[in-house]
């Protein structure tokens, strides 16, 4: 009846795990307590859990990225200190099992579930008001592809204090994710959690790729695309093309395990080469997907803070899209040592190394969008700035190891740690965290505080430098990754400092807290009344901050690259229509949230075989899927009275300040 | 804050370059002890040095445009259209462009002279040894001498080392630091590893993948001796009195927590490594199919039953 439930799989043994669980269900209940107290359940009902508004789901998706950056970055400290401790005959506060869940955990978060979120959070709130459009393409589909996320990130977290997660590593290799190996149920934690945020981000990728294609404002031909809706776009591309192969090899590592089929086991004729083979035909796509949205914000900060075109816009989007070609033709350098002979581990060096041009004319483009600029070192400038450097020792670090002969000493070391470490975090979260800073006060209406956002920064930088520099010599020193513990004394010195520089990275979110808190008390002096507080040249700061809920009240009329720029230029930026017309926008719809509830049922029936639960779980998706199908009244319309009433108290703030 | 910033860099510069001369002992990879290690040290070094042809411009520029075009400092040039130059493209295509070209020509023939599949020319007859990745311990079988090890290889000095692997559990990889090239261990598939050590020392070996609970715990040391020391040590192991056949290995194959002690065995059930090799792979090919060739072959995919 209830499958392989059972309340031993709770870790009552296990202090450091209770002591999470007991935190996060104390929090939980905090929240919960706080919005009954302020009676905002009906509120956080009609506003929020079933808003199709673009502009909410993306806050919403980067609320969900930053509790997983707090979950993964906890992973994080414990695997310092572990590391940090177990040296010589010690093995550590933390059992081998326990260690091993943990990174698999960090991986698996950090990449699903905090920068894949923080991505569609910010292309969510910027996307549209770029394209000078008033939502997404399918509004529904992406509230859908929220709930998803947020279920699979659930399943997630539900692992930690029930049952187990995958002790296998985020890239979960088979054999060692077969049945044979893993017999527990942290695999099928891992796996469900994927598919159903694969899913999710199918449905993304598709949802972005139409909106670009089809909501472009009049005049947006493709070469007046801002850049971050470029490199949304080819990200999108990358989804659409790249996940649909972790699906399949995730589903036929399922049938393995769970019907005991022999696609990638040890024996019966299954290949285990296969499974890796397809996981990287994702996975390293999967890398350009969550940098190349950071490259587009980037791109953004930097010819606004410069006070400046973008520097070879056009080579940048050539660049962008021979990188998502590319992308697709160099997954085999993940695993060069497998045997394969040398002409084909050369291929897909060069192939590799290829990837570096197009990458270092970028970086090029941004060093001379500032040469003859205006340059405002605000925060969103200091992640760019801290970006470009550390990027570019990344990024070698990376061609080198694209060198098949060089990948033999280096894979699989803690040398592969530091380095993509220091593509991802610079490449990717530092890229967030200026999109970040740079369009919350078009998100929330007010800026964030510079003193506190600045020593933010200063712990991250010089954080992740003493915690990574001591990593790429330790894969020098020949340490492989994901040690529980070990013998060699000489490692321990340099694993000393990476724990301190992950504690000096802790201060550095300590002090994002702080800041986020002081802003809140200091909102009104940091408003923004404008719309455009950082003299920004794209569309989305045409819009009031926070914008309305309809973005625009007259769809805008593009004539040039960098369309708010040239309209300011023109004057004609704030001028009043004649008249409002009658705007339509999606209603609210509870389906997707219900979708992902039944989805959450389906992966946690699933992973404790609880087949009854599943099957009702699928039955009720597919039941809503069709009453929200069957919907057709699913607009209203804003009467132009209301639409006047809002613009008037608009250009009444714009007027106040002028 | 731009002098801050910059002497934070010039800090954290420095205080790498300290540990590195500081520890250059322990910086296993910077201090080979064989032919391939060397090799791949020049591969590592070569491309550092290309690198830094993009990387020292990079910093400069990052440090320095922001200093000079800062807005405070009216003086500066201001062109807030200028977005082209030809000369500029030209440069940041084309320096690109000529380092990828002197690293893929780098790449190309050291990827050809350093396959893992390519038997070491020497004078002298290779060092057969089998390797079988368990849970968690390494075990070694010389066909030639039918001895076997647990954890420990010995091997004479400047005699080319020529290993057949395979594993009995899940993807593995072996690796021996300063002699160079890892190589992963299969089950019911065998990889191919050619080393050489041509200084005399003890040398770290380990298992590069994660393995599971024990993988911590896979190290293993491997002795380059003297040829007189290596027959002494062959006779030392023909002493003990552990033998390993079939029910000795199926023991020593189910797993084990914590290092698992040196053990030697005096002799070795004929065939076991194909034994191991075939209990995954009932079909395997006579000659282990196309793995066992030299470097003209193609082992692509390592599959040995590829051919059947």
């Amino acid at each position: 009846m209830f499958g392989k439930l059972t309340l031993s799989a709770i870790p009552y043994d296990n202090p450091i795990t209770m002591t999470a669980v007991a935190g996060a269900v104390f929090m939980a209940f905090v929240i919960l307590g706080l919005i009954t107290y302020y009676r905002k359940w009906t509120y956080l009902y009609n506003e929020w859990l079933t808003t199709l508004d673009h502009k909410r789901i993306g806050m919403m998706y980067v609320i969900l990225a930053l509790v997983m950056l707090l979950r993964g970055f906890a992973d994080a400290i414990l695997m310092r200190s572990q590391q940090a401790i177990a040296a010589g005959g010690s093995l550590g506060f933390l059992s081998p099992d326990h260690f091993n869940q943990i990174f698999s955990a960090h991986g698996s978060i950090m990449i699903i579930f905090m920068a894949m979120p923080f991505m569609v959070g910010l292309m969510n709130i910027v996307v549209p008001q770029q394209l000078g459009a008033r939502d997404v393409a399918f509004p529904f589909m992406n509230s859908l592809s929220l709930w998803l996320t947020t279920a699979a990130a659930l399943l997630v977290m539900v692992s930690l204090g029930y049952g187990e997660f995958s002790k296998a590593g985020w890239s979960g290799y088979a054999p060692l994710t077969e049945q044979q190996y893993s017999p527990g149920v942290g695999v099928d934690y891992w796996i469900w959690a994927f598919q159903i945020a694969g899913v999710s981000s199918t449905m993304t990728g598709i949802n972005f790729l139409v909106t670009i294609l089809k909501m472009r404002a009049p005049g947006m031909n493709p070469m007046r695309l801002p850049l971050f809706v470029w490199t949304t776009f080819f990200t999108m591309l990358l989804v659409v093309w790249a996940f649909p192969v972790l699906t399949v090899d995730l589903a036929l590592l399922t049938l393995d395990r769970y019907l005991g089929m022999h696609f990638f086991t040890n024996t019966l004729g299954g290949n285990m080469m296969m499974y890796v083979n397809l996981f990287w035909t994702w996975g390293h796509p999967e890398v350009y997907i969550v940098i190349l949205p950071a490259f587009g914000i980037f791109s953004e900060v930097v010819a606004t803070f410069s006070g400046k075109r973008l520097f070879g816009y056009k080579s940048m989007v050539y660049a962008t899209s021979v990188i998502t070609i590319l992308s697709f033709s160099v997954w085999l350098h993940h695993f060069f040592t497998m045997g394969a002979s040398p002409n084909v581990n050369i291929f897909f060096g060069i192939a590799t190394m290829l990837i570096a041009v197009p990458t270092g004319v970028k970086i090029f483009n941004w060093l001379f969008t500032m040469y003859r600029g205006r340059i405002k070192l605000a925060t969103p400038m200091y992640w760019t700035l801290a970006f470009i450097v550390t990027f570019a020792v990344g990024g070698s670090a990376g061609v080198m190891m694209s060198i098949p002969p060089a990948d033999y000493v280096l894979h699989n070391s803690l040398f592969l740690i530091a380095h993509f470490h220091n593509v991802l975090i610079p490449g990717s979260l530092f890229g967030f965290f200026a999109g970040f800073y740079y369009w919350f006060p078009k998100a929330i209406g007010f800026r964030l505080n510079e003193d506190w956002g600045k020593r933010a920064f200063w712990c991250w930088l010089i954080g992740f430098y003493l915690a990574f520099i001591p990593l790429y010599v330790l894969g020098f020193m020949g340490m492989p990754r994901r040690m529980a513990h070990y013998a060699n004394p000489a490692w321990h010195p340099y694993l000393l400092v990476a724990a301190l520089g992950a504690a000096v990275i802790l201060l550095g979110i300590v002090f994002q807290g702080i800041q986020l808190l002081v802003s809140i008390k200091e909102r009104h002096a940091l408003r923004d009344p404008t719309g455009d507080p950082w003299g920004g040249r794209t569309l989305e700061w045409l819009t009031s901050s926070p914008p309305a809920i309809y973005n625009f009240p007259k769809i805008p009329v593009v004539d040039e690259l960098d369309a708010f720029m040239d309209m300011k230029e023109r004057g004609v930026a704030y001028l009043r229509p004649d008249q409002y017309d009658d705007i339509e926008m999606p209603k609210t719809s509870p389906h997707g949230f219900i979708i992902g509830a039944l989805a959450f049922m389906f992966g946690f029936a699933m992973i404790w075989h609880v087949w009854w639960l599943a099957i009702l779980a699928a039955l009720g998706t597919l039941f809503t899927v069709i009453i929200r199908s069957m919907d057709d009244d699913i607009h209203y319309i804003i009467p132009a009275a209301e639409v006047e009433r809002i613009e008037n108290e608009r250009y009444r703030q714009l007027g106040s300040i002028a | 804050m731009e002098r801050k910033k910059y002497f934070v860099f010039v800090g954290l510069l420095s205080l790498c370059a300290v540990t590195f001369l500081g520890g250059c002992s322990t910086i296993l990879l910077f201090n080979p002890k064989g032919p391939i290690g060397e090799s791949e040290r020049f591969v590592i070094i070569a491309a550092i040095v290309l690198m830094l042809i993009v990387i020292i411009p990079v910093f400069i520029m990052a440090f320095w445009f922001p200093l000079k075009y800062r807005a405070s400092n009216t003086k500066s040039t201001y062109m807030p259209k200028w977005v082209h130059s030809a000369k500029i493209d030209f440069f940041m295509w084309g320096v690109p462009i000529a380092i990828v070209t002197l690293l893929a020509i780098l790449a190309w023939t050291r990827t050809y002279s350093l396959d893992p599949y390519k038997p070491i020319p020497s004078a002298h007859k290779p060092i057969n040894i089998e390797v079988v990745c368990l849970d968690w311990k390494w075990l070694f079988i010389y066909p030639d001498q039918n001895i076997a090890t647990v954890n420990q290889i010995t091997f004479p000095v400047n005699v080319p080392v020529s290993f057949k692997i395979t594993s009995d559990t899940v993807m593995a990889s072996f690796f021996i630091p300063q002699l160079g090239s890892q190589i992963y261990a299969m089950a019911g598939m065998q990889t191919r590893l050619h080393l050489l050590a041509d200084k005399p020392g003890t040398y770290a070996g380990q298992n590069q993948q994660f393995t599971g609970r024990g993988f911590a715990d896979m190290h293993f040391k491997a002795n380059a001796v003297s040829y007189e020391e290596f027959q002494s040590w062959v006779e030392k192991i023909r002493q003990s009195p552990e033998k390993l056949d079939l029910e000795r290995y199926s023991k020593l194959a189910k797993p084990s927590v914590g290092y698992y002690p040196v053990t030697y065995f005096s002799s070795v059930k004929p065939d076991l490594f194909e034994y191991i090799l075939r209990k995954f792979n009932p079909n395997l090919d006579k000659n282990f199919g196309p793995m066992s060739g030299g470097p003209d072959s193609k082992h692509a995919g390592s599959d040995v039953s590829e051919e059947n």
